[in-house]
């Protein structure tokens, strides 16, 4: 198993969501995140001062998939998530050890079905 | 083992010694009786002082001289002005940070409370009471007593308490605009000491000069329709003596501090508005043609500003912002305010236009100098109250009310220097009067929370709340 984390534009969510619904990945989780990477942020005006806003809203998506569906799980999230401008995000790819479905108590790739 | 220690433990050891905890609570009992105690006797003494006849005159039904069309109108005046404190809590509140919004809004929301009830025991008397020396009220009305429900020579249609209410709203603005000036770092129980002595020796002051019978801004023929010098100079100066006694927030211009919620700011910016119709039009103190004027030209005073700082900033920064309009719009308000019922519409709007470029500039360059107005009280209503004050000795007309005077566009010079020196001596009084003030609490009292309070917030440190608790 391996779990996909995605930190991507906020308004490409559904769209995502959409795509990897379709390709048959069951659960994800959603969690609202602020940061930076190469693109360093934006400018703000307030009332005459300028601010440099340095941590922009983003969304981070988790999924955990079997093995066989990476590839075109992370096909799916970079056609939808790219715009081909600079701050689309980044995917980080991870293994996982176990997985246990909490009502059932079933284990490994089950669980995650 | 568990249930043995929970039975031995409290009633033998905390009975004999109190901990520190307990201590504290008793120390705590003990203040709350005193309080309670003191306010018992100041409420008897009220009673004792209370004058009887004007409780006889309530059951009078008929008194001579009123007009029901201005009472109805003076109550809705001064129940739009008192939404104004409120209001103002809402709009600073949506400028500071989230760690602050609690503490900010408390320092309006107490200033309506001590305010009223010093107006109510001295305040209106030092204002409106019988001169001393030009200078101020002596204490014939202290707890307004001998206010009755009679008129009075200064609103001669409504009964004197509704005059004396109306003002208390007034009173309760002032000091709570002051308050965007010294936002996220003053100790909350020196800001209700700084509240009683700056409406006691400020406020009350200059009041007297610029409204009251005998006051020498009025003997001199000085204009104020509805507060410019007495509540948005005085106010601004005084935010400078702040901003200069109390410091820079920590971390001002190293770090970011935006606005945390500027849906809120906008709420508090439109009732402002909406008071600020009660504020002018209200100063009439009748309903009427004078009253319609003031009206008019608040609306168009406003939105002229509005249009000027949006219009500057564009052009300035490529980009409208909706915080740019509110400021925009709150200088055209300042600004009119001392001339709404002296000048025409056509001079409203040119003293909208004014206030709002010039309030645009002055904070644009707030950056360069180094303290630390945190919302800009005096680029708005300090620079919006004097661009006004002036621009009343230039535009204010005879025709449009005979109870002012012509200014220099009318070729009369005298208004404009009475206002330029009424306008100067405001700031100075108010400037050195409040660094006087502050520097006294500083060293009886300390007026920074401490660095520790003010990384935490004054929601937690100071009020042991927090606003937003957006989890279960």
């Amino acid at each position: 198993m391996k779990k996909i984390e995605a930190i991507i534009k906020p308004y490409k969510i559904e769209e995502i969501k959409n795509s990897l619904v379709e390709i048959g990945v069951v659960g994800m989780t959603v969690t609202y995140v602020e940061g930076f990477g190469s693109q360093g942020g934006h400018k703000e005006i307030y009332r005459t001062s300028e601010i440099a806003v340095s941590f922009i809203p983003k969304i981070k998506i988790e999924v955990v998939i079997d093995d066989d569906k990476l590839d075109e799980t992370i096909d799916a999230i970079i056609k939808h998530a790219k715009t081909g401008t600079i701050g689309d995000g980044k995917i980080f790819v991870y293994n996982i050890e176990n997985a246990i479905r909490i009502r059932t108590m079933e284990e490994g790739s089950i669980a995650i079905q | 083992m568990a249930e043995s220690l929970e039975k031995t433990e409290p009633s033998v050891v905390l009975q004999k010694i109190d901990t520190p905890e307990e201590k504290r609570r008793k120390n705590r009992i003990k203040k709350v009786a005193i309080f309670t105690l003191t306010l018992l006797i100041t409420l008897a003494a009220g009673v004792f002082l209370a004058n009887k006849p004007s409780l006889v005159q309530n059951e009078n039904s008929v008194i001579s001289g009123l007009d029901n069309t201005d009472i109805v109108f003076m109550i809705v005046s001064a129940i739009l002005v008192m939404l104004m404190t409120p209001a103002l809590a809402l709009f600073y509140g949506g400028m500071v940070r989230k760690k602050n919004v609690l503490g900010t809004i408390m320092q309006s929301f107490t200033a309506l409370g001590v305010v009223s009830i010093i107006w109510f025991v001295y305040g209106y008397s030092l204002v409106f009471g019988p001169d001393v020396g030009h200078l101020i009220g002596n204490f014939d009305f202290l707890m307004l007593k001998s206010v009755s429900l009679a008129p009075s020579d200064i609103a001669p249609t409504i009964p004197h308490q509704l005059f004396a209410a109306f003002q208390m709203m007034f009173a309760c603005l002032t000091p709570a605009l002051i308050t965007g000036a010294f936002a996220e770092r003053f100790k909350f129980k020196s800001f209700i000491i700084f509240l009683i002595l700056w409406t006691t020796f400020i406020y009350c002051p200059l009041a007297h000069w610029v409204w009251g019978n005998g006051g020498w801004i009025k003997n001199m023929g000085g204009l104020d329709f509805a507060g410019g010098l007495v509540i948005h100079i005085a106010s601004g100066a005084a935010a400078l003596a702040c901003c200069l006694v109390l410091g820079s927030r920590k971390g001002y211009q190293k770090e970011n501090m935006p606005p945390h919620n500027l849906t809120l700011t906008f709420i508090g910016l439109m009732f402002l508005w909406v008071g600020w119709f009660g504020f002018n039009a209200g100063s009439a103190l009748c309903a009427g043609t004078l009253a319609t004027t003031a009206f008019i030209n608040t609306q168009i005073g406003a939105t002229a500003g509005l249009l000027a700082w949006i219009g500057v900033e564009y052009l300035h920064r490529g980009k409208a912002t909706v915080l740019g309009g509110m400021s925009g719009t709150l200088a055209g308000l300042v600004g009119i305010t001392p001339a709404c019922g002296f000048v025409n519409s056509t001079s409203a709007i040119a003293i909208g236009l004014i206030a709002g470029m010039v309030c645009y500039i002055l904070t644009t360059f707030k950056g360069k100098f180094k303290y630390d107005d945190s919302l800009d009280v005096i680029g708005i209503h300090g620079t919006g109250g004097i661009v006004g004050s002036i621009l009343t000795g230039v535009f204010a007309s005879v025709l449009v009310n005979p109870a002012g005077a012509d200014g220099l566009a009318y070729g009369a010079v005298h208004l404009f220097n009475v206002q330029v020196i009424s306008t100067l001596a405001s700031i100075f009084f108010a400037f050195f009067g409040t660094l006087i003030l502050l520097l006294i609490i500083k060293k009886l009292f300390g007026i920074r929370v401490s660095e520790f309070e003010e990384m935490q917030g004054l929601d937690i440190s100071q009020h042991g709340e927090n606003a937003y608790r957006l989890q279960i």
